[in-house]
């Protein structure tokens, strides 16, 4: 077959499936932490552990009750969801008034300290989870795992179905206008902290799901979080903040970059996304897509 | 006169703050069923603050707001808005990340008996026109007009608008007297902030003037002839 800059299709196309799939987790990742600062003006540094969270709940689900990874794809975002509430509700509602950077302090304290219980309880070699999905096709060009097209699927999925939720319903009317001038809002009788709760609950579901999807790629590991969330936040940067189709663009999109950064220039794989933040700075300090606030 | 129906407001010795800063001073008046009733004052005596003290936007607040009998001075303001009060910003309030339609559509509906949408279309013909617009992209009136057009539909009889008029053309300011006067044949009761006492006389049935924090007159409107040289001596023209 063909062969482009001679590298050969199967490389070409094996790491676009890469990118694609750590895409799909840059987007999940930066879409909740999106919509977490945009309502609530809280920098989400747990969001990583929260992801992680995600991926434990998978596995525990399956060791401890039997759930297998299709019920977990429902209940660990929603256990995760749930325990992100009441971290809204004990903690971050006290500071609400206060600089955003007391929300990133209290949430980068979480994710230590939530990473650390689970480093004390699991270690940090790493727990398996069986691929539910095993198997593949071979495209010719290329071997296609069955699981990681599932993924980049469903990924899609959620993404483009959070981005309706906000930007076309009547729901999302209330979080956008929420985001804008919260007061307002309230003063016409909508009930807006249980709506923070609420979202901040959301946001975290969606780590959490992201954390599911990743389960079976990856080693389910305490630390899985915090390796990958300086990456989302650097996207964020590069994406900007208040923007959902922004988000999920961004996440793709450097996903895919870095995926070919592999082919073409390995060297530069693991630095090409802060090597784009650095310029966007330097270009569009408030992101591509975001606006200045 | 209105005066015979009941108090549908009644303020009693409210204080507010801004943070550190005591702002009202001891506020008392009452707004009655029907009527239209106008805080007049200079810039910085009290009136958007009084608004926002009823409606519940401020942290602080001290004395008593009875609506229909009510207590809200310690309701938070979503509560104070499903008792059936609606709330028209100073500068409107008019959200950019939604549309013309989903602004109008966005307050929630708080008791039975509001406008309907087409009901509101024809009060407002403009603004179906320009449905699928930016919020933010309409002109100042047609954005006055989206922030009164809005709280119509919700079903709440007491509509507190700051200062509808600031800023617009005369032949704007006409037409929003238009629909005032026409909200009030409808049974609502409107308690309206205003520095253009010109404007306030066509629409209200009496003035309160406001000064640093306090009530310090009350003129009906039927003698505002008689007090004229008196309320320009009070709001400084």
């Amino acid at each position: 077959m063909f062969e482009l800059l001679g590298v050969p299709p199967q490389a070409l196309f094996g790491q676009l499936l890469l990118g694609l799939i750590n895409g799909a987790f840059y987007a999940i990742l930066s879409l909740g932490l999106a919509v977490i600062f945009g309502l609530l003006n809280v920098i989400n540094f747990a969001h990583g552990a929260q992801y992680m969270m995600g991926a434990f709940a998978t596995w525990m689900l399956l060791q401890y009750f039997g759930v297998p990874y299709w019920g977990a794809l429902v209940a660990a975002p929603v256990l995760v969801g749930i325990f992100g509430m009441l971290l809204e509700r004990l903690f971050l509602s006290r500071l609400y008034h206060l600089d955003h950077l007391y929300g990133l302090l209290l949430t980068f304290g979480l994710a230590l300290i939530i990473e650390g219980l689970f480093r004390q309880q699991f270690g940090s070699s790493g727990l398996p989870y069986t691929n539910p999905i095993p198997g593949g096709a071979n495209l010719g060009f290329m071997f296609l795992p069955y699981y990681r097209a599932w993924v980049v699927a469903f990924s899609l999925f959620v993404c483009f179905g959070t981005w309706f939720l906000i930007e076309k319903t009547k729901l999302g009317s209330y979080l956008r206008a929420a985001t804008e001038k919260r007061d307002l809002v309230q003063a016409f009788g909508v009930n807006v902290p249980r709506m923070i709760t609420l979202t901040y609950g959301f946001g975290v579901g969606l780590a959490a799901l992201a954390g599911v999807l990743a389960a079976p790629i990856y080693t389910v590991n305490p630390l899985m979080g915090s390796n990958l969330i300086i990456v989302v936040f650097a996207v964020v940067v590069i994406g900007g903040m208040g923007s959902i189709l922004g988000a999920i663009l961004t996440g793709f999109g450097l996903g895919i970059v870095e995926g070919f950064t592999k082919v073409f220039y390995p060297e530069a794989s693991n630095t090409v996304i802060f090597i784009l933040m650095a310029i966007v700075l330097m270009i569009r300090p408030a992101g591509l897509f975001g606006t200045q606030r | 006169m209105a005066e015979a129906g009941a108090a549908l407001l009644k303020v009693k010795d409210l204080h507010a703050w801004y943070g550190e800063s005591h702002i009202l001073h001891g506020v008392d008046f009452e707004v009655h069923q029907g009527q239209v009733v106008t805080l007049l004052g200079r810039n910085g005596a009290g009136k958007t603050t009084t608004l926002r003290a009823i409606i519940g936007l401020l942290r602080r607040r001290e004395g008593s707001i009875l609506c229909e009998g009510a207590e809200t001075i310690r309701l938070p303001s979503n509560r104070i808005a499903r008792l059936g009060l609606a709330y028209c910003p100073e500068e409107r309030g008019i959200f950019a990340s939604l549309n013309v339609r989903e602004n109008l559509l966005l307050p929630p509906v708080v008791k039975p008996g509001g406008m309907t949408e087409e009901e509101v279309h024809r009060l407002f013909p403009q603004l179906q026109a320009r449905a699928a617009s930016q919020g933010t992209k309409l002109s100042g009136g047609e954005q006055q007009m989206l922030a009164i057009a809005r709280i119509l539909r919700t079903g709440a009889r007491l509509l507190l608008l700051d200062e509808p008029t600031e800023g617009l053309a005369p032949v704007i300011v006409r037409q929003i007297g238009t629909i005032i006067r026409t909200l009030k044949q409808r049974g609502f009761t409107i308690l309206l902030v205003e520095q253009n006492f010109h404007f306030a006389a066509t629409v209200s049935d009496c003035h309160y003037v406001v000064e640093h924090g306090h009530i310090i007159d009350r003129i009906d409107n039927r003698e505002l002839a008689a007090n004229r040289s008196k309320l320009e001596a009070y709001l400084g023209v």
